[in-house]
């Protein structure tokens, strides 16, 4: 047991060392996108904590991606916060949407709550356009550069940029390890798999569950925080039915309720519509085909998969 | 706008007179006959790197955005090219969302090893892509209409040198409006930042002309049906200004028609509404006699100038504004003009400043920042233009048409003067 579990981190932390090795070797382009696949992932890792251990099905996580980092962008423009605050504010923010989503959401349960999370997600969405003076609608805003800087460190550079993604998507990536390793993580499990026999052995069922949607909201929420932050820029678009929709996707294609699923999901797809655009102007076509072929014959996804067959230890 | 046309001798003025210079020699270039190519120290080509919506909202848009870019590197390679150097461009798919935006301006530097990046339209596109342009101190030239840049909101690397803003277009048209149409406006607008642009840039605009907004009924995004709305409409209102934007405009203007039968007040809307939109579209009928902001008139006009002469034939656009190649294939006549000019602006910018590599991009923004007249010509076939230094936003006329027999007829062009309004920024003093 003690050798598996060793096993376990030991692969987590070997993962986040050559993306840390990434950092000295990758040329520029192919550093920016992993910086961006990074944080990118903390959302996906977030809906998985949902969806991949949960088992709830939701379609708002744009709802929470976009509270972060607008509670960031408005605390540092509107606010006048520092950035480092502002951050630990869309943290509070993301905290409270997703406790307030979840005890209205989990009333419901299968689809229905898949389309109450979607309708929290669009009236989100347009409550930032609505509050346009505010929130400059659709449009966004920039945060410039000279708020952008943390401690000295200035989050313009591409470095700092990249280092700061990995250190949060790694606290992401171990919290998330420990807690579906926990009692806590494995009491949702049992959720997922028989959510009667859980009630009957004395779960409180929705506490779990609302649990579960403050974590995942919580690490979208930081998600959408960060990437406002590294990258500058806050916009409608990321709290657009779209964000809602890609997490789902890596989700499912780089393996639900697998820890590494998210990052390599994001991963895939990033790199998928990247190199099939330098090849056709139909590239959604290529990878609406290629995502067709995985789910076809890769029904775990990449990593669900590989636990599949090869390494069923794989948390 | 303030003083900027009265400079201090200095780099900056030595820089615009140069540029100038450049523009003039631009023009004389296009004429026939003259003789093409100087001998340049290197035939390595100029990369420009064209944001395009290739897929997304702005599709239609990027379609000939792409044609527009095309032609204009035709013209700019077949009169010598940028400083003797061929100019190629290349194109990448932004899918008008500000995530993709900001990638392709690091695969624009990175990958292709771009010169300059130019020719985003979508101001949610821009705000996304201009901080990584900043970043990686890549000038970006941007096609977009956004207030943004002008109200200080980008950095000194984004510059709109080839299109006016919406608060120079909306503000424009007040003067002839409150004259010709009536005082009491109500608007109907689409409900996102957009809509709300024209919504305070134009109530501000027509009190100053003694008329006032009496209602101000905004749609939201995806709506669908408008009937509902058009209750709201007051019964006093003398002038509807509207602006839908998407493919629910046809459906707009139809039920618009339904509603208001043979009894509508003036009606005057901008054609981003109906871009890309054949005006004897079926449903459109209701818009006979009405008015339309056009960047640049879609139909060759009776006093049709021989720089849109020349510049229609080089995209080959019809006299209708439509492609040669298919009468059904509309054009996006009033924003594309807006990549053909900052080609050329780019053009006459590295020749002024002298530019051979990427060492010498904030040379090239002194240079465009020292620009002031921009004179009418093949170059610049829209019409003349002032440009601002220290907002990095380019002024120029604005059009108004009248639709006849469902055809655009030219029926008011402002003054430049029309458009200005006080800085709200100084880009020059920004350090590169």
């Amino acid at each position: 047991m003690r050798a598996g579990e060793n096993r376990v981190w030991l692969l987590h932390i070997a993962v986040v060392l050559v993306i840390l090795a990434l950092h000295f070797v990758l040329p520029p382009y192919h550093h920016g996108i992993l910086a961006r696949v990074m944080v990118l992932a903390i959302l996906a890792m977030g809906y998985n904590f949902a969806f991949g251990y949960t088992g709830l099905l939701s379609l708002g996580h744009a709802l929470f991606f976009g509270a972060g980092m607008y509670a960031m962008g408005l605390g540092i423009t509107g606010l006048g916060l520092s950035p480092g605050i502002a951050v630990l504010f869309a943290i509070v923010c993301s905290v409270l949407v997703s406790a307030i989503i979840g005890s209205l959401a989990l009333r419901t349960a299968g689809v229905s709550l898949m389309i109450v999370t979607l309708m929290f997600a669009q009236a989100g969405w347009y409550l930032i356009l609505y509050f346009g003076e505010i929130t400059r609608g659709d449009e966004g805003f920039v945060i410039p550069q000279a708020q952008r800087l943390v401690a000295g460190i200035d989050l313009a550079d591409s470095n700092n940029r990249y280092l700061i993604a990995l250190i949060l998507f790694a606290i992401v990536l171990f919290t998330t390890l420990k807690l579906v390793r926990s009692s806590f993580g494995k009491a949702l499990v049992a959720i997922r798999e028989n959510e009667e026999r859980a009630k009957m052995l004395g779960y409180n069922v929705f506490a779990y569950k609302l649990g579960a949607i403050i974590v995942s909201g919580t690490i979208s929420g930081l998600a959408g925080a960060a990437y406002g932050l590294l990258f500058g820029y806050v916009g409608a678009t990321f709290a657009s039915v779209q964000y809602s929709i890609l997490p789902l996707l890596w989700v499912l294609l780089g393996g639900a309720s697998t820890i590494l699923g998210p990052f390599v999901g994001t991963l895939f797809m990033t790199y998928l519509i990247d190199i099939s655009s330098e090849f056709t102007e139909a590239y959604l076509l290529v990878a609406g085909v290629i995502l067709v072929l995985l789910t076809l014959f890769a029904r775990q996804g990449i990593v669900g998969e590989v636990k599949k067959r090869f390494a069923p230890w794989l948390p | 706008m303030t003083d900027y046309l009265k400079k201090k001798q200095s780099r900056r003025q030595v820089l615009g007179t140069l540029g100038a210079g450049a523009l003039s020699a631009s023009a004389i270039s296009s004429m026939p006959g003259f003789v093409r190519y100087s001998q340049a120290q290197t035939s390595e080509p100029i990369k420009l790197g064209l944001q395009v919506h290739r897929t997304g909202i702005g599709a239609a848009y990027g379609r000939w955005y792409s044609r527009t870019t095309e032609a204009a590197a035709k013209f700019i390679n077949d009169n010598g090219g940028i400083n003797g150097r061929p100019v190629q461009v290349i194109t990448e798919d932004d899918a008008t969302d500000p995530k993709r935006g900001a990638e392709v301006v690091e695969k624009f530097e990175s990958e292709h090893k771009c010169d300059v990046v130019f020719g985003t339209l979508f101001s949610h596109v821009v705000a996304g892509s201009a901080p990584r342009a900043g970043e990686l101190k890549q000038p970006y030239f941007i096609v977009s209409e956004g207030t943004q840049l002008a109200a200080g909101g980008l950095n000194r690397y984004v510059m709109q040198p080839g299109i006016t803003d919406v608060k120079s277009q909306v503000q424009s048209m007040a003067p002839f409006i409150s004259k010709n149409l009536g005082k009491k406006v109500t608007m109907v607008f689409p409900d996102f930042a957009f809509g709300h642009d024209h919504r305070d840039f134009f109530s501000e605009a027509i009190a100053k002309q003694g008329g006032e907004v009496i209602a101000k009924i905004a749609i939201p995004p995806t709506e669908s049906s408008f009937t509902k709305y058009f209750p709201q409409i007051p019964r006093e209102t003398e002038v509807l200004y509207h602006v839908m934007v998407g493919p629910a405009v046809l459906t707009f203007v139809k039920e618009l028609g339904e509603f208001f039968g043979s009894s509508s007040p003036a009606i005057f809307g901008f054609l981003d509404s109906l871009e890309a939109v054949d005006m004897a579209s079926p449903g459109l009928e209701f818009l006979e006699g009405s008015y339309f902001w056009e960047g640049n008139p879609r139909y060759a006009q009776e006093n049709q100038t021989e720089y849109d002469k020349f510049y229609r034939n080089a995209v080959g656009v019809d006299e209708n504004g439509a492609s040669v190649s298919d009468a059904n294939d509309i054009s996006t006549y009033s924003h594309m003009f807006g990549c053909w000019e900052t080609m050329n602006i780019i053009k006459a910018g590295m020749e002024a400043s002298g530019y051979k590599d990427v060492n010498d991009r904030s040379k090239l923004i002194e240079a465009v920042e020292a620009m002031t007249t921009i004179p009418a010509s093949n170059a610049h076939p829209q019409g003349d233009k002032i440009f601002n230094g220290k907002t990095h936003q380019v002024f120029g006329h604005q059009y108004i048409t009248q639709v006849k027999n469902s055809k655009l007829v030219l029926a008011h062009t402002t003054s430049i003067e029309d458009t200005f309004y006080p800085d709200a920024v100084d880009y020059t003093t920004q350090s590169f």
